[in-house]
């Protein structure tokens, strides 16, 4: 143990803290801005700097570990001239329309100005960092004149996905973080996951805001139906300002009928469809011969990054819609005629922990219903605004159910919004359908967890299936390449992009791994709770089947439910 | 003046790409001496001799040796920092150009005594053109068995590579030399961990300046009590000084540690041009203080400069006579420090410009006693929170002159006519 004194009162903690920490330890939190606790330490804002006595500079807190002795002061008058001093140089390159801002009242550099007590007028000209306003992209807005060169959005996109759409270019004055040849983000292989948002401490990269659509298709009188994914219940109480992992179905389904949405349907209920096609046309290869290892498709994120990076194994995807796409499909056919309403007059919404769903519905392939299954994808967070902007008080709610015939979805459903989920859901049916037998315990252990790549091996009646469940498009990376090689030991692969799954997709609040945790918990919790846990066992979805779908894999549900995937090698010249 | 001429003692005499002239002088005669020696007693020597690092900051040696000899890793690495790239600087070129192999064996005791077996000269981008001499030169001292596999029979390997940038100033830096070694953006990395704990790659490295590692073969050959009769107490040895600017006579010479500035500039140099004065001089680079004519009777040591609030560094003399104007002197060197910027830190990206801005300014007639305030406590932020060399010394030319020259910025604030900085608006 190393003993230090910060800001006069005395503390022992372990050998490689950094001061940062070991202050937190001491309920004092220093200002920081390009510190994420999930990511490398960067020590570029310089924001986080503190007096250590006998140093003759002022050290980052974030980076310097302490040290026998130590006597440190966060907060002296020197430290907090010199903060001051740093964020008057910050501020005086930011637009500051922090009113207009998306992320008003959530940005970190809104947050430290005003614990700096910055009350002082600018000592330099204003000089707004020079950018080009970028909403090419139908996931993400790039405002890099708020920029304030963190680094957090690059890392998350090299070393989490990958893939680095975007990096420093220039230097000194002039740095600035673009996509490469001054391309736009939607010429880029850039996979609209929404990491880079999630990391942004500014309104630099923000979600695209869909709202207004939404507002003028319930404006028009349309038949506004809405689907919410399975994450949606366990994260958006945070958006509201509630503790990572209070699950609140109840409430937001009663805030969307407020809001104005005709119909509130469970996208568990199409989890648990993809579930009977993605589970059986497994089943399909792996008896005959086809195409193996099959690799989950429900991820758009994943699916465009395949066909960017394994356009040649587009064959392993699974030909399965994703369950918003799903969704979408039956909406404007089998629901819109038992509903007797005309599929043009129906506005299909999703509402996603994901930004890479509003590329996803726009897709062309994504019309099998004669319509755009999916007219509009709103995230969490889209969400959050506008059951602020009606005025809702959210905490006084009553829990309201969901609407009928998709308001049911089971355990395996709930679960996929989570790594791991899509392939325990896919085992609990694939196991019975297999064995004809009832599985002992629900619970696959080996593919929970948070390993960026977790394996498993499945006794289906002496039929030994390996599975492999990734999350992270880096691993997921690794996983391509031994398919690539044909050397994948797996037989079915689960990828989802973002870290965490769903619940960490870049349409949420922003994560760290601990908030994760709490939504981890709370998503198996859900599962626990509900009466039916297996997909096949949904009496709905079995109904859907026998009304209109016909079989798993038959001629209909190869229509609506299935899809195609295209080369875009072009993207990576 | 004598010139002392230790580490230029073959400038002109031996062809530099043939390791055999070399070693007609005696060269190699010092790595053969330490490889009969341990990792410790090489130090031991290295300490006892007092060698200081020559490329500014004049840290002893032996302990950036010690650093890595006690970190744990079979890898190490030594590195030469080749990257020249203080404006007026040219002791590391002539150095390379005249002598390389003194420069390479420098770097052969030092993996010796870390037990390294790769070394890495990083080139600044500008000196390509000494490439060829530099690859002839480590070929025929492997020629000779001074370098490569079991090197004299003693049965250590050490061999060298050539590095370069794409030409930033800021490369010099050690830690962002690393990086640009290791193929990325070169920005420095914050501290610590320290090199040589975690250096290039990631491994236990030595990083020194070219004059540093040609400073060692000597102590070698003659002993440290021998090194020890050169210079000063605290900073034995000769120093290579790149006098540039209004003298008669510029160039790099080579004098003991101690000399004084004053007989430097008039005496080595011949002192200004006919019916020109003495306005200033500054020492150790673009990021040195600038002092009037009436301090340069000053001793020329690490530890003397650094007292009288200066910086011996790299040993460069910038000489200026009184045709030149202070506030346009510093703002060009703000102008290469905000180009040279990296980025990666707020203090210096931000800081550097606005330096320059505000410099500008005042050059420019439209500058207040409010602007000189703010340059100093910009200057204080930068000095105690930049991530890197680069940041901490963006702003002594400036903090240097507004305390040397301070009437100089009150003509400029009162907006007497200055036929320089008028001038260059002209120009713009």
């Amino acid at each position: 143990m190393i003993n230090l004194t910060i800001d006069g009162e005395a503390i022992a903690v372990e050998e490689g803290t950094t001061i940062l920490e070991a202050a937190r330890r001491l309920n004092v939190h220093i200002p920081t801005l390009c510190h994420h606790e999930d990511q490398a330490v960067k020590a570029v804002c310089r924001i986080c700097v503190v007096e250590v006595e006998g140093q003759r500079l002022l050290p980052t807190a974030c980076s310097m570990p302490v040290s026998e002795g130590m006597v440190v002061k966060t907060a002296s008058p020197k430290v907090i001239k010199a903060r001051k001093n740093i964020m008057e140089l910050i501020l005086a390159r930011h637009p500051q329309d922090c009113l207009v801002c998306s992320k008003n009242g959530k940005c970190q550099l809104q947050k430290v100005a005003r614990d700096l007590n910055m009350n002082r007028p600018n000592r330099y000209e204003r000089d707004v960092r020079e950018s080009r306003f970028d909403d090419s992209s139908p996931s993400i807005v790039r405002d890099m004149s708020k920029c304030i060169l963190c680094g957090r959005c690059v890392e998350a996109c090299t070393k989490g996905q990958g893939i680095t759409v975007m990096a420093k270019e220039n230097r000194g004055y002039g740095t600035a973080v673009v996509p490469p040849y001054g391309k736009k983000l939607v010429d880029t292989c850039c996979v609209n996951c929404g990491q880079c948002i999630q990391v942004c401490p500014v309104g630099a990269l923000s979600i695209r805001d869909n709202t207004d659509e939404v507002y003028d298709q319930i404006a028009k009188g349309k038949h506004v139906v809405a689907q919410i994914a399975p994450s949606v219940r366990i994260t958006l109480a945070e958006s509201l300002g509630y503790a990572p992992g209070t699950v609140t179905t109840g409430k937001i389904i009663h805030a969307m009928r407020k809001i104005g949405f005709s119909k509130v349907f469970d996208s568990d209920f199409t989890a648990d469809l993809t579930i009977m096609e993605e589970g059986n046309e497994f089943l399909n290869r792996l008896k005959n011969g086809g195409t193996l290892p099959m690799m989950t498709s429900c991820c758009p994120a994943w699916v465009k990054y395949c066909e960017t990076y394994g356009y040649e194994q587009l064959s392993h995807l699974s030909s399965a819609k994703s369950p918003q796409q799903m969704f979408g499909a039956v909406i404007k056919t089998y629901y819109a005629k038992k509903a007797e309403i005309d599929p043009k007059n129906i506005c299909s919404v999703s509402v996603m922990p994901c930004t890479a769903k509003k590329f996803e519905c726009k897709r062309s392939e994504m019309c099998d219903s004669g319509y755009q299954d999916v007219d509009i994808s709103i995230t969490v967070e889209e969400l959050a605004k506008m059951i602020r902007t009606a005025g809702i008080h959210f905490d006084d709610l009553e829990d309201q159910e969901f609407d009928s015939p998709f308001g049911l979805g089971s355990g395996a459903g709930q679960i996929f919004g989570t790594t791991g989920g899509v392939m325990e859901a896919a085992l609990r049916t694939v196991y019975e359908v297999v064995t004809g037998e009832t599985l002992p315990r629900l619970e696959f252990d080996q593919v929970r967890g948070t390993e960026g790549i977790r394996e498993a091996e499945i006794d289906l009646n002496g039929m030994k299936v390996r599975v492999a469940v990734v999350h992270g498009l880096s691993n997921a990376r690794k996983v391509l390449d031994e398919v690539k090689a044909g050397t994948s030991p797996y037989q079915f692969i689960e990828v989802m992009a973002c870290e965490g799954g769903c619940i960490g997709g870049g349409g949420n609040a922003p994560k760290t791994r601990r908030i994760l945790a709490e939504r981890r918990r709370a998503i198996y919790e859900e599962d626990r709770s509900l009466p039916i846990r297996k997909s096949h066992e949904n009496p709905y979805v079995q109904r859907l089947y026998e009304e209109y779908l016909g079989e798993p894999l038959g001629e209909r549900s190869h229509k609506l439910l299935h899809t195609t995937y295209h080369s875009r090698r072009d993207l990576l010249r | 003046m004598e010139e002392r001429q230790i580490l230029l003692r073959n400038r002109g005499k031996i062809n530099p790409r043939k390791a055999s002239e070399y070693i007609a002088t005696g060269g190699y005669e010092a790595l053969k001496r330490a490889l009969s020696m341990t990792g410790a007693e090489i130090i031991e020597e290295l300490r006892l001799a007092g060698l200081r690092g020559r490329g500014g900051a004049g840290f002893p040696t032996f302990r950036k040796i010690q650093f890595a000899y006690d970190a744990p890793g079979d890898v190490k690495y030594i590195v030469c920092n080749a990257d020249e790239g203080e404006p007026g600087t040219n002791k590391d070129r002539i150095l390379l150009s005249c002598d390389p192999c003194a420069v390479f064996e420098g770097m052969a005791i030092v993996a010796k005594a870390v037990n390294a077996h790769v070394g890495f000269i990083y080139l600044r981008a500008e000196y390509a053109y000494l490439v060829p001499v530099l690859e002839q030169a480590l070929e025929s001292s492997r020629e000779e068995h001074c370098l490569g596999n079991n090197i004299m029979g003693s049965g250590f390997d050490f061999d060298i590579k050539l590095r370069s940038g794409a030409g930033a100033y800021v490369c010099g830096e050690e830690t962002a030399l690393f990086e640009s070694i290791e193929g990325k953006r070169g920005e420095p990395r914050f501290r610590p961990p320290f090199p040589g704990i975690s250096g290039l790659f990631g491994k236990p490295t030595v990083l020194n300046n070219v004059e540093t590692l040609a400073n060692i073969a000597p102590i070698f050959r003659n002993g440290w009590e021998w090194y020890r009769t050169i210079g000063t107490d605290n900073s034995p040895g000769t120093k290579l000084f790149t006098v540039c600017g209004n003298v008669k006579r510029r160039g790099v010479f080579e004098f003991p540690m101690g000399i004084n500035l004053k007989d430097l500039i008039y005496e080595v140099c011949g002192g200004m041009e006919e019916g020109r004065e003495l306005l200033a001089v500054q020492t150790g680079g673009a990021s040195g203080a600038i002092i009037n004519a009436s301090q340069i009777d000053m001793t020329l040591d690490i530890d003397q400069v650094s007292n009288s609030g200066g910086r011996l560094g790299c040993g460069t003399i910038l000489v200026m006579d009184d045709r030149n104007c202070i506030i346009d002197i510093v703002r060009n060197n703000l102008e290469f420090f905000k180009d040279e910027s990296c980025g990666k830190c707020t203090p210096c990206r931000e800081g550097g410009t606005r330096l320059y801005q505000l410099i500008c300014k005042i050059a420019e007639g439209r500058g207040s006693i409010r602007d000189i305030e703010t340059i100093e406590d910009l200057a204080e932020t930068m000095r105690l929170t930049a991530l890197c060399g680069l940041g901490h010394s963006t702003a002594v030319p400036v903090t240097s002159s507004i305390q040397n020259f301070y009437s100089c910025y009150l003509r400029h604030i009162d907006r007497e006519y200055c036929h320089v900085c008028s001038e260059e608006d002209d120009a713009v």
